[in-house]
């Protein structure tokens, strides 16, 4: 990957009393790159990505997103990112369209082209038919696309997605990284965590978290050889299994 | 601006789409109205009177024929003596109880007085109070009568000092003409904080406060557009229940509705600003549900509405005077029965819009999009 840096940070850390939930991460993500951000629940990679996103506030260390400050700058970074977090982001009381013009409005996408990107998005995603249908009426998997494509609705520079395909079947999930392959395409960074390993292999790069700290990072293929097994899985079973801390 | 007005049209939607919701917004306070109006009636009437007549005399006989045409009491008699009326009274089964001994009307004749005895359930107090008031001007209006019939019209004392009472600003005493105007302000309370408070805590059950975090909305635009809702929605609850309290219970609209509407209008910002700030320590409806509960009997029994502040011991009423319910309830009354100008409520006027200040600058300080 060469090109520019999106995501820089550096030593971030953030601490919750006591306990140390992000230990000094690096990570430099170039723009077009899928990055996949592993770990086992509780090794601090929400909490990783809330700091980068600006709903949390970091402990120490430093930490640029968009070019912008974390710290100083955090309104700015929302307007560069997107975001689909791990909980259902839209709203189900409202048709696929209020909630595209919702998200769209707010994040200051001007009407004529709003209209424009909600046409080729529902052409895309095959939701003619049901942009006045209610969110709560769609399936889970569809409702996921959806939830990509919204959180792309003001085209960023970088888009966050907290285990976006949880709880979607094999085909939906397939079709879900061709959404994100082809925003890779035109050039925005992907930062995604995961829990599959069979996604972990899509990714340009990958890291892995155990207990707050920043285990590995490599690509795909380089980290297989460097722990001599076949499969992201197996890289992922051996240096889970040495984290201390449960969820 | 825009972003604003994309935030109302989104909770507008989600407001008018939530079935369960509506009624309960629309209907419930407007059906409230017209029923408490009537719960919460002062009036004293069909009070159960017993009467244990020793005396059997036509002038014995007059006064509780006098009881009973009065339209307040119900007279029953007893012939079984003092003890079986006690036992009534403790029974419940009446709820008052006069004794008339003999030698009534011998004694009224000769010495030109004669004792009685009143018993009363004091179980409530006001209650009690206002049946010895009634009683009492029943019993004198009878003893003029009585000395009347036996010395001449012309021989009758007349009371050294006589009050005639003149109830200003509510000329009939009306009750419900206290309630209507003082239910109004509970119903729009209601509406302005419950309501206000519940839909941000929902947004972050749902989890969807994440993403509108995450958002570059500014703070500012987030609480308009949660606030501006309920704030529309309770001015035109206000205004329904005026409409209907003229229509249907015929209050009086003595001074300018306009001055009332721009109370209730700054008036709102406290309730709905007391409501953010509820959702903001919140974490769930339930949560928020009961602290609005705690906050708004508080404000609505120690409002002045059933209860005169001036009776409440003095610790209480400096309490009422942080509390915004009260300040709209006397001006509710004020304007509406007295006619007060904007003059006469100044001082309610720049004490409600401190408070708007106030809970407001704590509720958008609370409320943090970074943890």
């Amino acid at each position: 990957m060469t090109g520019a840096i999106t995501i820089h940070a550096k030593a971030l850390t953030k601490r919750f009393g006591a306990f140390t939930a992000v230990d000094a991460i690096d990570l430099d993500v170039h723009a077009g790159e899928i990055f996949g951000f592993l770990g086992a629940n509780g090794a601090g990679k929400t909490t990783a990505m809330k700091m980068l996103i600006g709903l949390l506030m970091p402990t120490a260390g430093e930490a640029r997103v968009a070019g912008y400050d974390v710290y100083t700058q955090s309104e700015a970074i929302k307007r560069s990112i997107g975001y689909m977090g791990q909980r259902f982001s839209l709203y189900n009381d409202l048709t696929v369209l209020e909630n595209i013009q919702f998200y769209g409005g707010v994040y200051g996408v001007p009407p004529a082209e709003l209209k424009r990107r909600t046409d080729s998005l529902v052409h895309d995603l095959g939701l003619k038919e049901h942009v006045n249908t209610r969110l709560q009426s769609l399936p889970l998997g569809w409702k996921q696309k959806l939830a990509f494509s919204v959180a792309m609705i003001h085209e960023p520079k970088i888009i966050f997605l907290d285990e976006p395909t949880g709880g979607v079947d094999l085909i939906t999930r397939r079709q879900f990284w061709e959404l994100i392959y082809a925003a890779s395409a035109k050039g925005v960074t992907v930062f995604v965590t995961t829990h599959y390993m069979d996604e972990a292999e899509y990714c340009h790069r990958a890291s892995i978290m155990v207990d707050g700290v920043m285990a590995a990072c490599d690509t795909p293929a380089a980290l297989k050889e460097q722990f001599k097994v076949k499969t992201m899985d197996e890289v992922f079973y051996q240096l889970a299994r040495s984290a201390q801390r449960a969820e | 601006m825009r972003t604003v007005l994309v935030l109302l049209r989104k909770e507008f939607l989600q407001i008018f789409r939530n079935k369960a919701m509506l009624p309960i917004i629309f209907v419930a306070p407007l059906a409230q109205l017209l029923i408490l109006v009537h719960a919460a009636d002062f009036e004293v009437r069909n009070v159960r009177l017993l009467v244990s007549d020793m005396d059997r005399s036509t002038a014995s006989r007059a006064l509780a024929e006098r009881f009973n045409a009065s339209d307040r009491f119900h007279v029953s008699f007893t012939a079984q003596g003092f003890d079986a009326g006690m036992h009534a009274l403790d029974a419940g089964a009446t709820d008052a109880l006069l004794r008339i001994p003999v030698h009534f009307e011998q004694d009224l004749g000769r010495k030109g007085s004669a004792p009685l005895m009143l018993d009363l359930n004091g179980v409530d107090g006001q209650y009690a109070s206002l049946v010895l008031l009634y009683s009492r001007q029943i019993i004198a209006n009878e003893q003029v009568h009585v000395i009347q019939r036996m010395h001449g019209s012309a021989n009758v004392p007349r009371p050294p000092v006589e009050v005639i009472p003149r109830y200003w600003y509510n000329l009939r005493m009306n009750y419900k003409n206290l309630m209507v105007p003082g239910l109004l302000v509970v119903l729009v309370t209601l509406v302005g904080m419950f309501l206000s408070s519940m839909n941000i805590v929902r947004e972050k059950e749902i989890g969807t406060i994440e993403q509108i975090n995450v958002a570059p909305i500014k703070k500012w635009q987030f609480i308009l557009g949660k606030l501006l809702p309920f704030w529309f929605i309770s001015l035109f609850l206000l205004a329904a229940g005026l409409v209907l309290g003229k229509l249907i219970f015929d209050i009086p609209i003595e001074g300018s509705v306009p001055l009332l509407f721009a109370f209730a209008a700054v008036y709102l910002w406290v309730m709905l600003g007391l409501g953010l700030f509820i959702s903001t320590v919140s974490d769930t409806q339930q949560q928020s549900m009961f602290l609005s509960w705690f906050f708004l009997v508080i404000f609505i029994l120690l409002s002045g509405l059933f209860t005169p502040i001036d009776n409440m011991p003095h610790w209480a009423q400096v309490i009422t005077w942080f509390n915004p319910v009260s300040y709209f309830v006397d001006v509710v009354r004020l304007v509406l029965l007295k006619g007060s100008s904007f003059t006469d409520i100044a001082g309610h006027f720049a004490a409600i819009a401190a408070f708007a200040v106030a809970v407001n600058a704590g509720a958008v300080l609370n409320y943090r999009k970074r943890a």
